[in-house]
Order: C-alpha cells, then sequence, then structure tokens
C-alpha cells in the first residue's frame, strides 16, 4: 500500500496489466518517450519496450482506427488521445466502428480496447484543452464509458476497463490528476464497472457526479452537514452503463435531488439522470430536481475557468434550494 | 549552393494483356491452365451473381445494392494473390473479392437483403463485415498488420476502397502509420472512376493516384484493372513483398464502375452513353476470355458450361437466402456488449412485450413471464 495520486495509480494499473497480459499494447502520441504529457506512461517504454509502447504519428482518428484493428486481431491496444478535446477527431471511428463491430459481424469479432482520455477544465490550459463531452460517448450504443473521482478508483476502474471484452472511453479528470493522493493497494484489484458507489450516506437529498465534480460535490455536502443537511452522495464512476438501481434507491430514500456535472447543462447526462428518477420515483420527490453544470457555451480560457466550472458555492446553493421544498 | 533535385520519383504503369486479349508475353505471370480457367469461372460467378443481385433488387427481393460490374478483374485477380491465411478488409462493392474467399453468397445475398446473419462471416475466412463509412476501414487493416507483425505472424493484410476514399483523412492516417511503421498491408485502390456522380478528376488533382504512395515512403503502382494477369501480377508482387518484411504497397487498378453506384442511383444524371462506351469494348471478362481463345483454353461449349454452372450455383444460394427463418427481433440487442447491460436487457423486454401485444409497463417493472 502506498500513497498515490491518480497519475501514479493509473501508471500503476498499466504497469500491471502489461505484465499480466502480453496482448496489452499502448499507443499514443508521446505515451513513448515522453511518457505522456501527463507522464501517466512514464516508465512504461523502458519496462515493455517498443513493440508494446507506441510513439504513434499526430493522428488521433489513426490512433484509434489502429487499435481497432488491433483489438479484432485479439491484441488488448491501451490508447491514449492527448486531451478529450483532439477525441473529436476519432468520432468517427468509435461511433462507427468501435461501439459496432461486436453488432456488425454478429459476435464474431469485438473489439476489446480502452481509450484513455484526460478530461474537464481547471488545468489552465489553451482551447479545446478543458473539454467535458462525455455524453456524446454515452450516447453512443456499444460504448462503455467511465469516469473516476480518485487515485484508488482509477487504478481499479482501468483494470476492470482493460479486462473488459468491449470498447471502453476511460476519462481521467485532469484537475485532480495530482490533486488527491490516498492509499493505493499495491496488487491489481478491478472495481467492476457499471456499479456506482454511495460516498457518503445522508437522508435529506441525494447528490450525483463524477470525476473531478466530486469533489465540490462532497465539499458542499460537507458544510451543508455543519448546517444539519443531511445528504447522501453518490459517485456514479461508470457513465455508461449507468448504475441506474443505484441512483433510484438513494432517491427513494432522500426525495431530493443535486446532480452536478461540468459538461454543458442541454442535452448533458443530468438531464438523463432527471428523466430516469422522473420515470421511476416521481412520486418520492418532494422537491424539482436541480443541476450544477457547466454552461451551454464554449469552456472558457483559463481567467474565466472558475466561473465555469462547477464550486463548492453553486453546488450549495442548489442544496438550499431543494431544501426549501 | 545551386538548386539541384535531391529526390526523383516515377510511377509505373503495368497491363499484361491488351484490350484484344494480347499479351506481352515477357511479363505473363506463370500461371497454369487450371489458374486461367479459374480466373475465368470466378470472374464469371461474380457478374451472375451480380446480374441475379440486380434482379432480385428490382423485384423486391433485396435492398439497395452497389454493383461491382467492370470491376471483376480487379477484385478475382488481387483476392487470388492472397493465401488463406492472410486478412481482407473489405469496403461494401466487394462481393467478387467475397465470392473468391469463398464467402457463401448465401451470405451476400443476405445481408444486401439487410438481413444482419449476412455479417456472420466464418472466422477462418479472414474476411472482416461490409463497411459503408468510406475510406473509414483503413486503419483497421493497418491495425490488424500491426497486430499480425508484433505476433510475428506471416500474414499479409489487404485493404479494399475506392478513389473516393483517397480524399478521406482516414486514408491519409492509415497510409502515413503503415508506412512509418513498415508493415505487411496490401492497399487495393479500385479506382473506378467515380464516386456516385462525382468524378476522379474531382477527387484529386494528381495524375494518378500511384503516386500518393511515394509521399508516405513506400511503392505505388497504377496497374490496368481490367487485365486480371497484370492485377494478379502486382498483387502477387506486393503480397510477397509484405510477407517479407518489405512493408507496404499501394495498388492502383484503373477500371470502371460500369453500372450504376447502387440501385438508388441513376448514373444517366451525370454520365453519357459515350463515356461509358468504351469501357465496355474493355470489359474484363471479354478480354480474358479472348485470350483464352486464342490460346485454345475457351470455347463456345466451354463458355457455356461455365455460365451454367455459375447459374446454378447462385440460383442455389439464393434459394438457400429466401428459405432463411426471419431474423429473431431479440437479436437486435443481443450484440451490442459483450452482455447484455441492465438498460438493454430492458428495452429488450419492452420490445419483445409490445410484439405480444402486452401492456406498456411502467418503467423498470418487470415483463411478463
Amino acid at each position: 500500500m502506498a500513497k498515490l495520486n491518480i497519475v501514479q495509480a493509473v501508471n500503476q494499473g498499466l504497469q500491471q496489466e502489461m505484465e499480466r497480459n502480453p496482448n496489452v499494447v499502448i499507443l499514443g502520441e508521446d505515451v513513448g518517450r515522453d511518457g505522456g504529457v501527463f507522464r501517466v506512461t512514464e516508465g512504461l517504454l523502458e519496462r515493455f519496450g517498443e513493440d508494446r509502447v507506441i510513439d504513434t504519428p499526430l493522428s488521433e482518428s489513426g490512433i484509434v482506427g489502429i487499435s481497432i484493428g488491433m483489438a479484432v486481431y485479439g491484441l488488448v491496444p491501451v490508447a491514449e488521445i492527448q486531451f478529450m478535446g483532439f477525441l473529436y477527431a476519432a468520432m468517427e471511428q468509435l461511433i462507427s466502428h468501435a461501439s459496432r463491430i461486436r453488432t456488425r459481424s454478429r459476435g464474431r469479432y469485438h473489439c476489446p480496447m480502452v481509450v484513455r482520455t484526460p478530461y474537464g477544465a481547471g488545468i489552465h490550459a489553451p482551447e479545446h484543452h478543458s473539454e467535458s463531452t462525455e455524453a456524446m460517448l454515452v450516447h453512443t450504443p456499444g460504448l462503455k464509458v467511465v469516469a473516476p473521482s480518485s487515485p484508488y478508483e482509477a487504478k481499479g476502474l482501468l483494470i476492470s476497463a482493460i479486462r473488459d471484452p468491449d470498447p471502453v472511453i476511460f476519462l481521467e479528470p485532469a484537475k485532480i490528476y495530482r490533486a488527491i493522493k490516498e492509499d493505493v493497494p499495491d496488487e491489481a484489484y478491478a472495481i467492476p464497472l457499471g456499479i456506482a458507489r454511495r460516498v457518503r450516506e445522508g437522508d435529506d437529498l441525494t447528490m450525483i457526479s463524477w470525476g473531478a465534480m466530486l469533489r465540490p460535490t462532497v465539499e458542499a455536502a460537507t458544510h451543508a452537514a455543519t448546517e444539519g443537511i443531511s445528504a447522501e452522495v453518490i459517485d456514479l464512476r461508470t457513465l455508461s452503463p449507468m448504475d441506474s438501481e443505484a441512483i433510484l434507491a438513494s432517491v427513494r430514500k432522500t426525495g431530493r435531488v443535486v446532480v452536478v456535472h461540468e459538461a454543458p447543462r442541454t442535452g448533458g447526462l443530468g438531464g438523463e439522470i432527471a428523466a430516469l428518477i422522473a420515470e421511476r420515483a416521481l412520486d418520492y420527490l418532494k422537491a424539482p430536481i436541480a443541476r450544477v453544470t457547466g454552461f451551454d457555451t464554449a469552456v472558457p480560457l483559463l481567467r474565466m475557468e472558475d466561473y465555469y466550472l462547477p464550486n463548492k458555492e453553486r453546488v450549495l446553493q442548489a442544496i438550499h434550494h431543494v431544501m426549501e421544498f | 549552393m545551386p538548386r539541384k533535385p535531391i529526390k526523383q520519383f516515377s510511377v509505373e504503369w503495368l497491363q499484361i494483356l491488351d484490350e484484344r486479349g494480347q499479351p506481352d508475353r515477357r511479363l505473363l505471370p506463370p500461371l497454369s491452365t487450371k489458374e486461367i480457367q479459374s480466373f475465368y469461372e470466378w470472374m464469371i460467378l461474380s457478374r451472375v451473381f451480380d446480374e441475379r443481385a440486380l434482379a432480385l433488387q428490382r423485384e423486391g427481393r433485396l435492398g439497395t445494392y452497389a454493383p461491382v460490374r467492370g470491376q471483376e478483374a480487379t477484385q478475382v485477380g488481387s483476392a487470388y494473390a492472397l493465401g488463406p491465411a492472410d486478412w481482407v478488409f473489405p469496403a461494401f462493392r466487394e462481393m467478387g473479392v467475397g465470392i473468391v474467399r469463398g464467402i457463401p453468397m448465401r451470405m451476400l445475398f443476405q445481408y444486401w437483403a439487410g438481413d444482419e446473419r449476412g455479417s456472420e462471416i466464418p472466422l477462418h475466412r479472414h474476411y472482416f463485415p461490409t463497411s459503408i463509412p468510406v475510406g473509414t476501414h483503413i486503419p483497421h487493416a493497418v491495425g490488424a498488420a500491426w497486430a499480425a507483425k508484433l505476433r510475428k505472424d506471416p500474414v499479409v493484410v489487404a485493404a479494399y476502397f475506392g478513389d473516393g476514399a483517397t480524399s478521406k483523412g482516414d486514408f491519409h492516417e492509415a497510409m502515413n502509420m503503415a508506412g512509418v511503421f513498415r508493415l505487411p498491408v496490401v492497399f487495393f485502390c479500385q479506382n473506378n472512376q467515380w464516386a456516385i456522380s462525382v468524378p476522379v478528376r474531382r477527387q484529386t488533382a494528381a495524375q494518378t493516384l500511384a503516386q500518393k504512395a511515394i509521399g508516405y515512403g513506400f511503392d505505388g503502382i497504377q496497374v490496368d484493372g481490367n487485365d486480371i494477369f497484370a492485377v494478379y501480377q502486382a498483387a502477387k508482387e506486393a503480397v510477397e513483398k509484405a510477407r517479407s518484411g518489405g512493408g507496404p504497397t499501394f495498388i492502383e487498378c484503373l477500371t470502371y464502375r460500369m453500372a450504376d453506384h447502387t440501385t438508388a442511383d441513376d448514373a444517366t444524371r451525370y454520365r453519357t452513353e459515350e463515356m461509358l462506351k468504351p469501357w465496355i469494348a474493355k470489359d474484363p471478362i471479354e478480354r480474358l476470355r479472348k485470350f483464352m481463345e486464342m490460346q485454345n483454353l475457351w470455347t463456345p461449349a466451354y463458355g457455356e458450361q461455365v455460365r451454367a454452372e455459375a447459374e446454378r450455383r447462385v440460383a442455389e444460394s439464393v434459394k438457400e437466402f429466401e428459405e432463411q427463418p426471419p431474423p429473431d427481433p431479440a437479436d437486435m440487442f443481443r450484440y451490442t456488449y459483450y452482455e447484455l447491460t441492465p438498460p438493454l436487457k430492458e428495452q429488450m423486454d419492452e420490445l419483445l412485450n409490445s410484439l405480444r401485444g402486452g401492456r406498456r409497463k411502467a418503467e423498470g417493472e418487470k415483463p411478463d413471464a
């Protein structure tokens, strides 16, 4: 057991899966000699060699498309797309191919691959480096989408993603890459996909979040406790397939809901979660569902990104709002 | 410090049989009589399949169909040069390749009839399912070639696409990676000169498509795509080179789409009879037939027998295809993930329940037993 941040935890997970399974290969821009722009793949080239840790040309669609070919042949590629804003060039490969190879071949071929990409704002980077457009991916049948919120979670979920027989998009919260250190077991362990985690137990309201936004959500819940408000916090972990039962069980208990995500509000997953609750737990609701989200704008450059990102204060205001009913 | 050329390139053209079926004997590949007859028989089978598919479409027994007519030499000649362990990544107009690879014609008909069971291609054929979005499957071929190389399998991967695909970004990304990593791929570009209504001159200002390979650091060759010997010879050399570690080759097969783009298209809107006419004279099957006749390998009786056998096989496949029971609606859900996810299970139950005329359940309510 060592105290690791998310970068180190993902690195350890990659290393252990590469040791366990010789079919696992890493490919992407700057993942080899440079160890990745966030250093997530540091040391892996030295350990596993150029055949398994591949510095590719600058070619996002090519990286994902080639990973598909490798996967159908029998390898388990773990591709890195340097930032989520660069993933769009590969969306056709994900939507038209990776997600459908199993269906198109009626199960003759499958596509066990992982696309890792840092996502989200708050890292003071240029335009296109702060995207959080997970809803596009969740809307694509055949993909699985995972967004860890801490080092322990990141390692366990990554290992499951690599072992999963379907294509998994693994969204690494760039804002908290090095912000949290926590105990991470030395050995490999898998956190199953599709199962949410209750981070905090409470009776008055249910808060649902994932990735980097879990932090302000928990901070607001902790603050609310000092005001006598008991908030339950759920970390979704896997965005697709979503753990509906965990959400509904909590909402049936509390009757109030705040969803927190940094993606734009319209068409964001908050709407899907609200629809789920309206369809299945309407009778239990005591207050309108509140969403605290990024805005329906381009993510602003760094001088204004703090206005864009949900923070503890905005989340707290939403808690106070739902508690008024 | 004068200006001087630092690198010069040339692009080769290969034709072995001219339009009258006269061979350049120095270039003739060493093929047995049986192999030459096979070329002819596969091309006739592909043509008969194509004609039957068009007829079935007109009768409403197939959906939209993309005819192969005119590209038989390109498809049969290239597919014949591949070994059984090699892999093929087709686009959507490669039924001639599929037939040579041993894909049951029953499945080809099923696919074009909109029955997904037509894509249950036997794995040992190493023939990937049809890919509709133009050019986006080329990286898959390169990825498979890369995997084969990493595993040290003596496998060559063939990517099939058309002239339109060379304008796409994924063509560039795939060609580039194949060149950088010297991968065992052969790019078969069937330049049939049309992307629906847009002629190849609107795809590129380059004189040939073959020369594009130069920019990626490997060889490109333009062959007469209606000359099955030229296609076969170029393919054979490229496959051997790839297998022995020599890296990729780009083969531009200059041919012609003699029919409409698909049955949903009407080529008379953008193509005149005069434009088509010279290509009818260059028909790849007729060219080989003339050669065979001169070599005493073809007689009217043999020709009739080949055609009758092809018609018999195609008719049998149509019968098999039409005898298939209707697909199970639950199949729509079964292959989305390795295991049905909980939301998909619910949606499947919703559909099946509605088909049974059941009451719409509340969301999450258990279906009737």
